[in-house]
C-alpha cells in the first residue's frame, strides 16, 4: 500500500502574519500559529500518513484531521507513533460517549497511543470522523512528551466521543509523526492531516 | 520550514441588542473554520442549534457528553431540523453567569464528504458539553446561522467570533 509522506522542509514560507487569534484552549497570537505540512489521501488510499523533518522551532504542535478507513466497521481506532518508535513506550487514557453511555479506558506499554477514531467502511456514507490533536513541548529533550486529543463523529442514529490523552516516555525531541489505523486499514480518499506550528 | 501564519480572526459580531440568530456568510479561502462564542445568554431557556447553508431540512445530528460535577451523560440527536447542537438548554438559566461555545469545523469547503463538526459548550457553575454534528450535505458550506432556539434571543453583550484556518 502507498505511504503518505509530509516532509516539512518542502513546504515555503508563503503567508503574511496577521493578528491574534484563540485556539479553543489559550489565548495566542495568530503569528505564533503556523502551518507546516499537509496531507490530503488520493484515490488510492494510503496505510500512514507521515509528518516527517518536523522543524524544533515551535513549542507546541497541532493535528487537526478528518478520516475514514477502509476496514469493515462503523468506527475504527486511529493511532499514532513518534519518531517510528514501535516499543512499548506509549500510555493512553480516555472517557467516550456514543450518544448513550459513557465509559473510561486507558493502556499501558502501549506501543503506540489510541482512543481516537476514524469512520470504517460500515460507518454512514460520506462521514468522516473529526479529530485535535495537541503535542505540548514536543521538541523538549529533557521531558517525556503529553499528548492531548479531542475527537468524534457522528453518524446519524449513532456517534462517538473521545476525549484522549497519551504519554510517549521517551525525552526526545520529536522530529516526526506517523498515524495509522487498526487492523491495517488503509485511509481512504479526502483524509486530510493538517499539522501546525505553536510558537512559545 | 512552515507555510505560513494562519488562524486567521476573519469577523466579530458583538450584539448591541438582543437578537434570535448570527449569521456568518463570507469565510472563503481556509480549510478549516473555528468559531468562539463568549457571553452566551438567552433571553429564555432555549436549546441553541447552529445550520448551514439556510437549510431547514432533516439533515443534522448530534451526539454530545455533558458533566454537571456530580454526574455524566450521553444523548443524541438524529434526523433534527433544528441543526447542530451548540449547547444546553440551560443557556439562558443564569443571568450572572454567561456561556462560551467553541465550534470547530473541518474541511468545509469541500464538495464530496458530509461536514463534522467538533464543538464544547462550558456553563461554568453548571455544566460542561462535548458535541459531535454531523451535516448530511456534500455542498460547500457558504454561510452558518448561529440560532438561539425557539422563540429566544442571544442577549446584548454576546460574542462571535469567526476564525479562519489554512493548511499549508
Amino acid at each position: 500500500m502507498a505511504i503518505r509522506f509530509a516532509s516539512a522542509s518542502r513546504i515555503g514560507n508563503k503567508l503574511p502574519r496577521t493578528s491574534n487569534f484563540w485556539d479553543g484552549s489559550a489565548v495566542v497570537v495568530n503569528s505564533s500559529y503556523e502551518s507546516i505540512a499537509t496531507v490530503t489521501v488520493g484515490s488510492g488510499g494510503s496505510s500512514t500518513i507521515t509528518f516527517s523533518s518536523i522543524p524544533s522551532t515551535y513549542k507546541h504542535l497541532q493535528i487537526r484531521a478528518i478520516s475514514r478507513d477502509s476496514r469493515a466497521l462503523t468506527l475504527n481506532s486511529l493511532a499514532m507513533r513518534i519518531n517510528g518508535d514501535s516499543g512499548a513506550n506509549y500510555s493512553y487514557h480516555t472517557i467516550l460517549a456514543d450518544g448513550s453511555s459513557i465509559t473510561a479506558d486507558g493502556g499501558g506499554n502501549s506501543s503506540n497511543t489510541d482512543y481516537m477514531i476514524s469512520t470504517g467502511s460500515s460507518a454512514l456514507a460520506n462521514t468522516f470522523a473529526v479529530s485535535v490533536w495537541d503535542i505540548l513541548d514536543y521538541s523538549s529533550s529533557t521531558k517525556n512528551k503529553t499528548i492531548r486529543m479531542l475527537g468524534g463523529t457522528d453518524l446519524n442514529g449513532s456517534g462517538r466521543l473521545n476525549f484522549t490523552s497519551a504519554g510517549w516516555f521517551n525525552t526526545n525531541a520529536i522530529t516526526s509523526l506517523t498515524f495509522f489505523g487498526s487492523g491495517s486499514a488503509s485511509f481512504v480518499q479526502y483524509t486530510h492531516f493538517a499539522l501546525y506550528g505553536i510558537k512559545g | 520550514m512552515a507555510a505560513g501564519s494562519t488562524y486567521t480572526p476573519i469577523t466579530t459580531t458583538t450584539l448591541g441588542s438582543a437578537q434570535s440568530s448570527v449569521t456568518f456568510s463570507s469565510f472563503s479561502g481556509y480549510t478549516d473554520l473555528v468559531i468562539v462564542c463568549a457571553n452566551l445568554k438567552n433571553a429564555v431557556q432555549q436549546t441553541p442549534f447552529m445550520q448551514f447553508n439556510s437549510d431547514t431540512g432533516t439533515n443534522y445530528s448530534s451526539t454530545w457528553i455533558a458533566g454537571n460535577g456530580s454526574s455524566a451523560s450521553s444523548s443524541k440527536l438524529s434526523n433534527s431540523s433544528s441543526g447542530i447542537l451548540i449547547g444546553d438548554y440551560n443557556i439562558g438559566m443564569s443571568s450572572t453567569i454567561p456561556s462560551t461555545a467553541i465550534i470547530q469545523i473541518q474541511n468545509y469547503s469541500n464538495t464530496t464528504t458530509y461536514k463534522s463538526t467538533l464543538g464544547r459548550y462550558n456553563l461554568t457553575t453548571t455544566e460542561v458539553y462535548a458535541i459531535a454534528g454531523l451535516w448530511r450535505s456534500t455542498s460547500a458550506i457558504t454561510s452558518i446561522a448561529l440560532n438561539a432556539g425557539g422563540s429566544s434571543n442571544w442577549s446584548s453583550g454576546a460574542t462571535f467570533t469567526l476564525y479562519g484556518i489554512l493548511a499549508a
